[in-house]
């Protein structure tokens, strides 16, 4: 039978089979509940990863728009100011913040900008000139930033999300093509195992049974033909008696030994 | 992926040419740590830097520092230790592929984009 092929190595009782029937109850909705886990978050995950596109298509045009306000700065303070920027640079004014936002129980992380107010590096960048250009640039930069940090989140979602997704579909196939099969196997072997006890146990009372009443049909015909040969022996001592004594007054007899068997 | 492993992560890391790592310095994201060993968290590539130094770099923003959130990396960049970037896979720090003046940005390079990708079908 099917089931010795892959069962759980259990001793076929009603004990096991209760338990094997609560485990294959348990399996199934363990395995509804991971399924709706798992549709919840691919539909995230189709969501976010529709928004990466969007946000990295975005971010290319605004990083075009900054290179070029960049350029404009160039322009009008007359020079490079890149080395200027690169050793002005002291503390971060830019600054990201994590937070977490859960999704079916996995916890999903989002970074989240902020400005530290009050530090300026670069007080002294184009105070010659092009000012008003370099706080534009930064400003431009500021919100270029600003859509790299957004997407930045997208992209760590889409990560975890991703490995969240194999993890459930996993488990959800684990269940649904080992557990359940197997724990299904082992309840059919156990079902087959007991009706095979009943059977035996059923002919082992026939057996019984017809044992019995051969012994008492015997032990029947063994006192009936004690009793015939009994019956005879009485009235063979019965017959001379009645020789000696001739025929008696039947009304006037004495009254007859009870006869006990 | 416990709570202080991000809550700490405060600041943003490039890796470009020089104009990018520049305007992004001028938004703010420029951060020197303390003196003893003051590291920067931006390194300015040029045709004359050599690959293992993006790599050290590289390593260094991903692996070594906890502090860093994001990590930026012009794509042109992200080519020359393509290996590494692709072979990436935390969640911490986000490595982002970014656009440069000179380079336009091509979605078929970008690792994530890929993947994005590949998930639809496409």
């Amino acid at each position: 039978m099917s089931g010795a092929a892959d069962r759980e190595a259990v001793f076929a009782t009603r004990q096991s089979l209760a338990l094997m029937k609560a485990k294959l109850k348990g399996a199934e909705t363990g395995h509804s509940l991971l399924k709706r886990k798992s549709e919840a978050l691919t539909k995230r995950f189709r969501e976010i990863t529709r928004r990466i596109d969007e946000a990295k298509r975005k971010m290319g045009r605004v990083m075009s728009i900054a290179a070029f306000s960049l350029a404009e700065v160039t322009y009008a303070v007359g020079g490079d100011i890149n080395y200027q920027v690169q050793e002005s640079a002291r503390s971060a004014r830019f600054r990201i913040r994590a937070k977490q936002e859960n999704v079916s129980g996995v916890l999903l992380p989002a970074f989240e900008s902020y400005v530290v107010e009050g530090s300026n590096d670069f007080a002294m960048t184009g105070l010659g000139k092009g000012g008003q250009q370099v706080a534009k640039c930064r400003e431009t930069y500021a919100r270029a930033v600003e859509a790299l940090v957004e997407l930045a989140s997208l992209q760590t979602a889409f990560v975890i999300l991703d490995e969240v997704i194999k993890v459930v579909n996993r488990r959800v196939n684990a269940i649904e093509h080992v557990i359940i099969p197997r724990t299904e196997n082992t309840i059919k072997y156990i079902n087959s195992e007991l009706d095979e006890l009943d059977r035996e146990e059923f002919y082992r009372l026939k057996k019984v049974a017809g044992k019995k009443q051969r012994d008492t049909a015997e032990a029947d015909a063994e006192m009936k033909q004690k009793k015939d040969m009994q019956a005879k022996q009485d009235q063979e001592n019965e017959a001379p008696a009645e020789d000696i004594s001739g025929p008696t007054d039947l009304l006037a007899a004495d009254e007859d030994e009870d006869v006990i068997f | 992926m416990s709570t202080a492993d991000y809550k700490d992560r405060q600041f943003l890391a490039v890796i470009g040419d020089e104009d990018s790592v520049t305007g992004l310095l001028l938004a703010g994201i420029g951060h020197v740590t303390a003196p003893p060993d003051s590291q920067k968290n931006f390194l300015v590539v040029d045709n004359k830097t050599d690959n293992a130094t993006i790599e050290a770099a590289f390593e260094r923003f991903t692996t070594q520092r906890k502090d860093i959130g994001i990590v930026l990396i012009n794509q042109h960049i992200a080519d020359r230790i393509r290996h590494r970037v692709d072979t990436y896979t935390q969640a911490f720090p986000t490595i982002l592929e970014i656009p440069s003046k000179d380079h336009p940005y091509d979605p078929e390079k970008d690792s994530v984009l890929r993947r994005v990708r590949r998930l639809f079908g496409e």
